[in-house]
């Protein structure tokens, strides 16, 4: 499978203790985003003003956002005026309806994907499947996956937990062709020539949307290597596939989101391919246009004063590659088709903070902030981590503890006898939580005699 | 209720409040030609800097011995080359090179933008083939992105390209050339 | 200056050490040291663990014992960004009416250590004297959400007999965080494991930072590891003088 949705099995704590215990993942993880976080330092420093460009960002999105209604309908009214077809999918099964009705409706049996984490998120590729419709993913790292059976675990570089050889190996068994070298240009010459008869046949196509224009009905699709374009003009259908947070309502602000995104994500000045279309066009590319507009939770997020700000991501992963934690446990950890800080904070969210699993995943955070600072629409993941823990259901050993940790606290004579003489050390180690989880991998600090209130004190005499 | 009525309810209840938004209007600048031309170099692409009078010698001189297709309506002549006369995909997959003229190129990014204006062509022609050659005059390339978005007709098909096609997918090594043409040169025409 | 000492609820019950050296060295520098005993915890544990409303109540008494206070000096980068970005994000998630402002009445009057020696100046009057090699960890924090930066560097630069080495990869957080590294405790650990190695690697054989939280955990972890360098807050170095 390649789709994933975003439903964890498990807490993260234990699906991080598995995938912790990965020697070459971690190394494989660790290489890769310390060498794209050293780039996009580079190209960040170009931008004179940076932090102005990431508060203007920030400040679209709100706008956006806060105008979404109009946007949307305005934006249907655009694309169908131009000859496409708007549709409305309040669920994730709604919206994989809709397009395996599309696609029978053609009688068509294989569409070719472009790498859409939307799709990923709705499982959109097992759900078809199910409905005998194949969708091949063309992307190469979202191809890496599939033909792995195994699940993205990074939004930009699915496969980034896989090395050259392992991608080498793959290639031989599942597509039969004797590869000589693990040489990264060689692979991607296997993956070529190998995609180049789906797109030249392909009937449909299914894509995401990385931003759509209200006031134009256009839509963008920012890539590199080309299978964007190809599926977006050689098939005869096309289906775009789109989050509601995705539109922006002017032309123009599409400069701000180019000169933040590629930056971010692939730590370049601009990605190779930006493709943006208008509904049809005759004779340039497919003649029958969809537009699936999907909320799955969005409006559970756009509902909550704090927790809305999430909405403005436009998927640059920059948050992931600084990430501590991200960069140890890998994708895989977080049990959803969003990993790392953003799916942190968005997973849970979209689950209405429902989730017993998912509502672990705010806790994944060592809250040092490096995913704010990288952030380029400035989403304090770091605010929005505290908020939604305390969004949480608590266990009851643990709550009795922080309750007579704050019982001790909320009064300072309390607070000071707890402090006092050979008491110190049993009251710091329950108000602190310095417990076994604590003693594994740690000495407790040495208790001293006295505590600085009991010093002050006496010196104040 | 649709899908449509209950998200748009949805939407409603959440009230996000508005507060003035000001767009900033960003000042027409002199766009550096060098800049446009290192930047589009940048990302390995051949940048060829040449005048009126060099471009069908340049453009011959690239396209010799190479099945070449250019657009129905583009402006200049080579020889040999074939015009685009609706050919399928897997006709257009006989041809190696394709040349086009372009809308706009953006020096803050080193981009070229196909906007399916004069000697452009259909979008599947720069695609298919997998060398792409597209001339630029200089008073064609704008200094930023909003100048550059300004100049193309954002309803017809938009391509922006920044350099050949590139994926980074196997351990981070940028590799040129998946599925996109692998190589792109510019012809970069002086005023 | 009059200051009014923040110790917090951690340095007074485990570092007060920490508490005795920051006190030392602003009283040397020429300011009037208090220290109001009705101080607790700023409530950036209960806060960090998700118990948002007891968090709120011990912000809006940290505020109670402070607000008075026309200079306030901490020993802990952690803490003092709690103070001033948590309680006005508090104020703003729970409309609590007031608590915003109160929370940015504290701007200008309320500084980690280091902010406020490096803002004010006068270290290299006190003389320190630390003969040691020296590396720093810029506590995630004070480096982020204070901005600091590895500003904190530059008073260790200033101390007599201290080598300084840079520490490799010292933007990478220890893995500390609070609830975090019991709750996650491996992948607490396995940041904490590199933490330790590139300390290990610099061969300092002291690693200083502004947290003691952080190095109660960074010195824990070297420590079952059997590693030498030992841990050390920046406001103990700087009282250090050569010996009379
Ligand atoms: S949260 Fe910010 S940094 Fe992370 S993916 Fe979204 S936009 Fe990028």
């Amino acid at each position: 499978m390649s789709g994933g949705g975003i439903r964890p099995a498990t807490s993260f704590t234990s699906a991080a203790r598995e995938t912790l215990k990965n020697r070459t993942l971690r190394a494989n993880l660790g290489f890769a985003t310390r060498t794209i976080c050293a780039k996009r330092e580079r190209v960040v420093d170009e931008i004179e003003d940076w932090q102005a460009t990431r508060s203007a960002g920030a400040a679209l999105k709100d706008h956006a956002l806060a105008n979404l209604e109009e946007n949307l309908l305005l934006l249907e009214k655009q694309v169908e005026a131009a000859g496409g077809t708007v549709h409305w999918a309040a669920t994730a099964q709604e919206a994989v309806e809709i397009v395996a009705k599309i696609a029978r409706s053609h009688r068509i049996s294989e569409v070719v994907k472009v790498k859409s984490i939307t799709s990923d998120e709705i499982e959109l590729n097992d759900s078809l499947k199910k409905q005998g419709i194949e969708a091949i993913e063309t992307d190469l790292a979202e191809l890496i996956c599939q033909l792995a059976d195994d699940s993205p675990s990074h939004i930009l570089v699915p496969a980034i937990h896989k090395n050259r050889e392992e991608i080498r190996q793959l290639f031989a068994t599942k597509l039969g062709v004797e590869i000589e070298s693990s040489e990264p240009h060689r692979l991607a010459e296997v993956a070529r020539l190998h995609l180049r008869e789906k797109f030249l046949t392909a009937k449909m196509a299914v894509s995401g949307a990385n931003f759509a224009v209200a006031s134009t009905g256009s839509i963008g699709i920012v890539e590199s290597e080309g299978n964007g374009r190809m599926c977006l003009t050689l098939p005869d259908i096309l289906v775009t596939i789109m989050g509601i947070e995705k539109v922006l309502p002017e032309w123009s602000d599409v400069a701000t989101l180019m000169r933040l995104l590629p930056r971010s994500s692939t730590a370049e000045r601009m990605n190779p391919y930006t493709s943006v279309w208008t509904g049809v066009t005759p004779g340039d590319g497919p003649q029958e246009f969809h537009l699936i507009l999907l909320d799955n939770g969005r409006t559970n997020v756009l509902d909550d004063p704090v927790g809305r700000q999430t909405l403005r991501c436009i998927r640059c992963s920059a948050c992931l590659n600084v990430c501590p934690v991200y960069q140890r446990v890998g994708g895989h950890a977080y049990g959803s088709v969003y990993p790392g800080p953003i799916g942190a904070i968005l997973t849970p969210q979209l689950l209405a903070m429902a989730d017993e699993n998912a509502n672990t995943l705010p806790f994944a955070s060592s809250m040092c902030g490096a995913c704010y600072e990288a952030c380029p629409v400035k989403i304090n993941i770091p605010e929005v981590l505290a908020y939604l823990r305390g969004k949480t259901h608590k266990q009851p050993v643990e709550l009795a503890a922080f309750q007579v940790a704050y019982w001790v606290m909320s009064d300072s004579r309390r607070f000071s006898a707890a402090l006092r003489g050979k008491r110190i050390g049993a009251s710091v180690a329950s108000m602190f939580g310095l417990v076994k989880g604590w003693t594994d991998s740690r000495e407790m600090p040495e208790v001293p005699a006295e505590s600085f209130r009991d010093w002050w004190r006496k010196r104040d005499r | 209720m649709t899908a449509k009525e209950r998200i748009l309810s949805r939407i409603r209840t959440a009230a996000v409040p508005r507060e003035d938004y000001f767009r900033t209007e960003t000042p027409v600048q002199p766009a550096s030609i060098d800049l446009f031309c290192e930047r589009v170099a940048d990302y390995r692409a051949i940048v060829h800097r040449v005048s009126q009078d060099e471009v069908s010698a340049t453009l011959n001189r690239i396209c010799e011995g190479r099945r070449c297709l250019v657009a129905a309506d583009f402006e200049f002549v080579i020889e040999g080359a074939i015009a685009d006369a609706g050919f399928t995909h897997a006709e257009l997959v006989d041809f190696e090179t394709t040349i086009t003229s372009c809308a706009v190129g953006i020096a803050e990014s080193g981009t070229i933008v196909l906007d399916a204006g004069q000697g452009q062509g259909r979008r599947a022609i720069t695609l298919i083939p997998d060398h792409h050659v597209c001339i630029i005059r200089a008073d064609q390339v704008v200094s930023s992105l909003e100048e550059g978005l300004e100049r193309v007709m954002v309803t017809r098909p938009l391509t922006f390209i920044s350099g050949p096609s590139a994926t980074s997918d196997i351990e981070l090594v940028r590799v040129e050339g998946v599925h996109g043409p692998r190589k792109l040169e510019v012809l970069v025409v002086k005023a | 200056m009059k200051i009014q000492l923040f110790i917090t609820c951690l340095n007074d019950a485990l570092f007060p050490r920490t508490g005795v050296a920051t006190t030392e060295i602003l009283e040397r520098l020429g300011h009037t040291v208090e220290f109001d005993p009705r101080q607790t915890c700023c409530g950036q544990m209960h806060l960090n663990s998700g118990y948002t409303d007891e968090a709120l109540k011990l912000a809006e008494s940290w505020l109670d014992v402070f607000e008075g206070a026309e200079c306030i000096v901490s020993p802990s980068g952690s803490c003092v960004a709690n103070v001033r970005e948590m309680f006005a994000h508090m104020g703003e998630w729970t409309q609590t009416p007031g608590l915003v402002e109160r929370a940015q009445a504290m701007d200008g009057k309320l500084f980690e250590l280091s902010e406020f020696l490096l803002k004010f100046g006068g270290v290299e009057e006190l003389q320190p004297y630390f003969p040691h090699r020296v590396t720093y960890h810029p506590t995630c924090h004070g480096a982020r959400a204070l901005g600091l930066s590895d500003s904190p560097e530059k008073l260790l630069r200033l101390v007599e007999g201290l080598e300084f080495i840079e520490l490799d990869q010292k933007w990478q957080c220890c893995g500390f965080g609070g609830t975090f590294s019991v709750k996650n405790a491996d992948t607490s650990t396995a940041m904490l494991e590199d933490k330790c190695a590139t300390i290990w690697d610099s061969e300092a054989e002291y690693c200083v930072a502004i947290d003691n939280s952080c190095l109660m955990h960074i010195g824990g972890g070297l420590k079952k590891q059997g590693k030498a360098p030992k841990v050390i807050h920046l406001a103990e170095v700087l009282a250090s003088r050569r010996p009379e």
